[in-house]
């Protein structure tokens, strides 16, 4: 099998070039398909029985998520290429991914928390999922300050590679902790959340939109990486000639 | 030349107590943080004490973490300034074995007296004396996986400026499963339950942290000493 494709992923004017080319076509596509679930979300289908119009929240609260999430395990595969394969662009990546996808938790949590609003009667309840989804965030920021407080980067590389992997080890176990906990806490039915039945008329909007908000997701990697490839490589050659 | 695992870790085990003994007040202050921070409670809460008997489990779990990651400053930053653990690494010895042994040492002189003195404290926020037995337990077990848990995150930042608040912010998240079972272990016991369930879940994350948290500080203090 030929591996050549594996292996110019390992350099950076080749991984630089990939994402000039590529980012523009993931973000029209991203804005395409954002535009039109949007339409489709907010104009074309129809209120839901019970919760009226506010249930339109979930065409970004659920893409954001499953983004949360999406991004955490793309940060953890991409710091376990670098430790094992010692791919500096791999670290690289891993950087990239962490502040997206620490605000894609910070939008799941926020639309949570407004559409909680007029349909809990509250911001927020201690629910299992919110509160996971809020560890997530702590280990995000956990993640990006480890990064930030080493000065070496190499080092830094390395030791927040541990962690994001230690994290994806962990959040399972967090996870089903959580759930166990709440169990005990069951006065609180009243908050529980129905699974709705969508309608295609809802649905292909949703679908949409998550295929949007990862091309979306896909777009700022590859630009933050670009910009993450071009501050490590400051001082190569490629770089004087990439930028100039 | 190699010598067995067990002789290493023996030795190491020796040391560290040996040192520990030779500073008694770092091994004081801890404990003394953990009952300040249970003396707080019934201050900003309530006097009442069986009003205190149902925030106790929280107190004396999040006493407990808070007091286990402050504990946690002492597990390398020592032995990796004066250069101890590049000797450790540089051995030919296993390091992981060498950290475990460290690890255990570091439980042994901080979870397990706080465990064993924490009946004063629930005592005093009104447990009932029956519980006492099952909570130094799962205090035991929990402060354990704790250690191990906090071994990666110390070996983590040693490489930072100020490692400090980041270790907290490291760990914390990292030690909910721990909190969560041994707070309903807690829970259980002050209420007359069956305690095994929650037990055996902490069990199962020590048990995982033993085959996997070594590993994982060894990789960590390893980047640390680069």
């Amino acid at each position: 099998m030929n591996w050549t494709w594996f292996h110019r992923l390992g350099s950076p004017p080749h991984v630089y070039g990939f994402a000039e080319r590529w980012a523009p076509w993931f973000g029209g596509a991203a804005a395409l398909a954002i535009v039109v679930a949007l339409y489709g979300g907010l104009i074309l289908a129809p209120a839901d029985y019970q919760q009226k119009d506010a249930f339109r929240m979930v065409y970004v609260h659920a893409p954001s998520a499953w983004l949360s999430l999406m991004a955490y395990s793309t940060m953890a595969v991409a710091a376990a290429v670098g430790l094992i394969w010692r791919m500096k662009v791999a670290h690289s990546a891993a950087a990239a991914c962490a502040p997206i996808g620490a605000w894609f938790t910070v939008a799941a949590l926020g639309t949570g928390m407004l559409w909680g609003k007029p349909m809990w009667g509250t911001y927020w309840v201690w629910d299992p999922r919110l509160t996971s989804e809020l560890l997530l965030l702590f280990l995000y920021i956990g993640y990006m300050g480890l990064r930030a407080a080493i000065e070496d980067p190499q080092k830094a590389d390395k030791a927040s590679a541990v962690f994001a992997i230690v994290g994806v080890v962990n959040v399972p176990i967090i996870k089903f902790s959580v759930n166990w906990w709440n169990s005990l806490h069951q006065e609180a039915t009243v908050m529980r959340m129905g699974k709705p039945t969508m309608n295609g008329d809802m649905l292909w909007p949703l679908m949409l939109m998550f295929l949007g908000f990862t091309l979306y997701f896909a777009t700022v990697v590859l630009i933050r990486l670009r910009a993450e490839l071009l501050r490590r490589e400051r001082s190569a050659s490629w770089v004087r000639e990439a930028v100039a | 030349m190699r010598s067995g695992a067990s002789t290493v870790a023996r030795l190491v085990v020796e040391r560290d107590l040996r040192l520990a003994f030779r500073k008694p007040s770092q091994l004081l202050q801890p404990l003394l943080f953990f009952m300040i921070v249970a003396t707080l409670f019934p201050l900003t809460l309530t006097p009442e004490l069986s009003r205190l008997r149902d925030a106790a489990p929280g107190v004396l779990w999040i006493g407990a973490l808070l007091s286990s990651v402050l504990a946690l400053e002492f597990l390398f930053r020592d032995d990796a300034q004066d250069g101890t653990l590049e000797q450790f690494a540089l051995s030919g010895q296993s390091l992981t074995w060498m950290l475990f042994a460290k690890t255990c040492t570091h439980w042994l002189l901080s979870g397990l007296p706080l465990a064993l003195s924490a009946p004063v404290a629930a005592l005093a926020l009104g447990v009932p004396a029956t519980a006492l037995g099952s909570m130094v337990a799962s205090l035991a077990l929990g402060s354990f996986a704790l250690s191990l848990l906090g071994a990666i995150s110390a070996g983590l930042t040693l490489g930072a400026r100020r490692g400090g608040v980041l270790l907290s912010l490291l760990t914390l998240p990292l030690s909910v499963p721990v909190l969560v079972f041994g707070a309903d272990a807690t829970q259980r016991a002050i209420a007359g339950a069956a305690i095994a369930p929650p037990m055996y879940m902490l069990g199962a994350i020590a048990v995982l942290g033993v085959t996997l948290a070594p590993l994982a500080a060894a990789a960590a203090v390893r980047i640390g000493l680069e």
